[in-house]
């Protein structure tokens, strides 16, 4: 056992999946002597060479592109965006092209996208975004948001060796405050089976990516302060949904508490609450409640972020409501 | 015909000509068809591109990539395409090569090495250049080719794309079909350089400016181009100029079209052009080149009969797999 940071367990994850498979290589801006922004490549460019880990200009679409035809030819590439926000560039590579092309053409695209997403570091409007719901609309992509260190490398390595293109969006607040000792033993966590971060009865509490750790601290909270037992679903993969997960512990607790830190209309709550609404009405206690952040761009200074995020408190408060029913 | 065509041995000539010959044909069925109501959606041809597209992807080897776009049935045709895998396309038939997912000029055969665009324009450019890495970065040898229109090639993936391939110097060529009209809009609004073909300068790569009508000339251009890019010597641009001589598509009658333009380029109709060299020079005689239209009318008439009667697709492969699985078979070339 040795203590990994989150963002050392995407690099262990990456490190150990090149070793493992000479076909993995990544692309991206900056990732080479540099490390990427974040240095989640630190130390790879050395380990592998300049062939494996390639510094591009900056074309997020030619990143993007390149990486599917790089994918249908027989390689495993990681391309990596500096941040999620600039994915915007190669939106149509990824929508259009990746997408479609095993459904059209039987060609599987074994590409992984990572993209440092998600707020809370004052990035403002332009390196804070959570873009999981633009892509979630479209077939074909498979979703990834991991909370925990442990999710962090073994979902990489499976996003890694699965045949269809992943985005896999890891939070950059967690990068180095998420701190786990890791097994020696490889990691691997499957695509699309959520994980049950905390055991309860009273109401479920669904969530991903850094709000998981939010929803956490609520749900205590409720506990020592009002004997309210919440179940804390961690999603884990977006696309596809563990929908059997979800709806078994909504016929538990027949209350349900939705929670992302993307912006609420539209986004991947809007769905879940579809799905629960038509599988398991009858189940319910109480309406679907929803907690996102604002329908706004991200404010750059503190005391507007956190207006604008979801935090433990407001999660507390909309649980307490939902428990009136 | 151009200056130094005497370096192509006279069976590569016999050969642009039968396919830029069937390819006229096959389009010329294909609208047939599609006035007799029976092709499902829309048709665009290479009517007046045919040498470009022929002679781009003639000068490929089996083992390199080919990225044809809508223009390209010759393109298809040349590298190995059968003319009944085309109807079975665009009739929408349950048997082709898409099962029925997607349309008319849109499709990939792993078999020859050619992967179909989507209809975004431009889109393909960085796909065929991770292609040209992945090959470079496998040591294969091989080359990835693709085609973009002049209009298309003001997207913004043709910057991103070439750029990235000459940073790499990666084994790509890229052609520009320069057929002077983008759907009704004229080149004067669509770029204002006089050859597009200068942008290769601020790559770094080379560029090329020729006549688009004449196959030899493109056919050896494109071979050098793409030999040199093999040698890893990197990408290069050609920009193919030709004329448009029909609408955008089955249903435009093209009424914006330039008078004087279109006659012009009426006189260097492809097929006409090197028909009448090949004659001139005694590389074919008149009974040869009947015999040559007889097999591929022949062909045709084949191929439409099997593509007419061939089964529609099930209903259920609507719900087809959007994923891949573990037992999927992977990449090209496996
Ligand atoms: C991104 C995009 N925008 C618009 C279209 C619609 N469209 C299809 S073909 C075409 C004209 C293309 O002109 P050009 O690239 O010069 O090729 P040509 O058709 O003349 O061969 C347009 C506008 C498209 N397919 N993709």
């Amino acid at each position: 056992m040795a203590t990994s940071t989150y963002l050392e367990a995407i690099n262990q994850a990456l490190f150990e999946e090149m070793e493992r498979d000479e076909s993995v290589f990544l692309l991206g801006e900056d990732i080479g002597i540099y490390g990427g922004a974040f240095k989640v490549t630190k130390g790879l460019y050395k380990a592998f060479g300049g062939d494996r880990v390639i510094d591009t200009p900056i074309s997020e679409s030619a990143i993007i592109g390149s990486a599917i035809g790089a994918a249908i030819t027989g390689l495993r590439p990681v391309a990596e965006m500096q941040f999620a926000d600039f994915i915007t560039v190669g939106f149509n590579q990824l929508v259009a092209n990746a997408a479609t092309l095993y459904y059209r053409h039987n060609i599987p695209v074994p590409m992984v996208v990572r993209a440092p997403s998600g707020g809370g570091i004052r990035g403002g409007p332009f390196h804070s975004r959570n873009p999981e719901a633009w892509f979630f609309h479209q077939p074909g992509l498979k979703i990834v948001a991991p909370a925990t260190a442990r999710d962090a490398k073994g979902l990489l390595k499976s996003s890694i060796r699965d045949n269809n293109p992943v985005i896999y969006f890891e939070h950059k607040y967690l990068y180095r405050r998420v701190k786990e000792e890791l097994p020696k033993e490889e990691i691997v966590v499957p695509l699309g089976k959520a994980n049950i971060s905390r055991e309860g009865d009273d109401v479920t509490v669904i969530t991903y990516g850094a709000m998981v750790f939010e929803c956490l601290d609520a749900a205590k909270k409720l506990f020592e302060e009002h004997d309210i037992s919440a179940q804390v679903i961690d999603l884990r993969t977006l696309q596809p949904l563990d929908m059997e997960l979800i709806l078994q512990s909504v016929q538990k607790t027949s209350r349900v508490v939705i929670v992302h830190e993307a912006s609420l209309s539209g986004g991947i709550g809007a769905e879940i609450a579809a799905r629960i609404s038509e599988k398991a009405f009858e189940y319910l206690d109480a309406p679907v409640k929803r907690i996102a952040s604002l329908d706004t761009p991200t404010p750059f200074s503190p005391i507007l972020e956190n207006e604008f995020m979801p935090n433990a408190e407001k999660i507390y408060n909309a649980i307490l409501e939902i428990m009136k029913f | 015909m151009s200056e130094s065509s005497g370096n192509i041995e006279d069976p590569v000539k016999i050969e642009l000509f039968r396919l830029v010959l069937k390819t006229r044909m096959t389009e010329d069925r294909i609208i047939a068809l599609y006035r007799q109501g029976k092709i499902v959606g829309g048709v665009y041809t290479g009517r007046g591109v045919e040498a470009t597209t022929v002679a781009s992807a003639l000068a490929l080897e089996k083992k390199d990539y080919l990225f044809p776009i809508h223009r390209d049935l010759g393109a298809h045709l040349a590298k190995g395409q059968t003319i009944l895998n085309i109807l079975l396309q665009y009739l929408g038939k349950g048997n082709n090569l898409t099962k029925g997912k997607e349309s008319g000029i849109h499709f990939s055969d792993r078999s020859l090495n050619i992967i179909g665009n989507i209809s975004h324009l431009g889109a393909m450019i960085p796909v065929a250049v991770g292609v040209a890495l992945s090959l470079k970065l496998q040591k294969q040898n091989s080359v990835a080719l693709n085609f973009i229109g002049e209009g298309g090639s003001n997207i913004g993936d043709f910057h991103e794309g070439l750029n990235f391939a000459a940073v790499q110097q990666l084994p790509f060529v890229l052609i520009i079909e320069n057929n002077q009209y983008a759907y009704s809009t004229p080149v004067e609004k669509e770029y204002r350089a006089r050859y597009l073909s200068d942008r290769a300068k601020g790559y770094g790569i080379p560029g090329y400016h020729i006549d688009g009508t004449d196959a030899i000339k493109v056919y050896q251009t494109v071979k050098e181009a793409v030999e040199r890019a093999r040698s890893g010597k990197g990408p290069a641009l050609i920009e193919c100029k030709s004329f448009r001589m029909v609408g955008h598509s089955a249903h435009d009658d093209a009424f914006y079209v330039d008078k004087e333009l279109r006659k012009k380029y009426e006189k260097k109709d492809p097929l006409i052009k090197l028909e009448k060299y090949l004659l001139k020079n005694n590389i074919l005689d008149h009974d040869s080149v009947d015999r040559i239209r007889q097999e591929i009318a022949e062909k045709i008439e084949d191929a439409t009969e099997k593509a007419i009667e061939s089964p529609l697709p099930d209903p259920e492969w609507a719900y087809g797999a959007i994923y891949a699985s573990n037992s999927d078979r992977m990449a090209y070339g496996d």
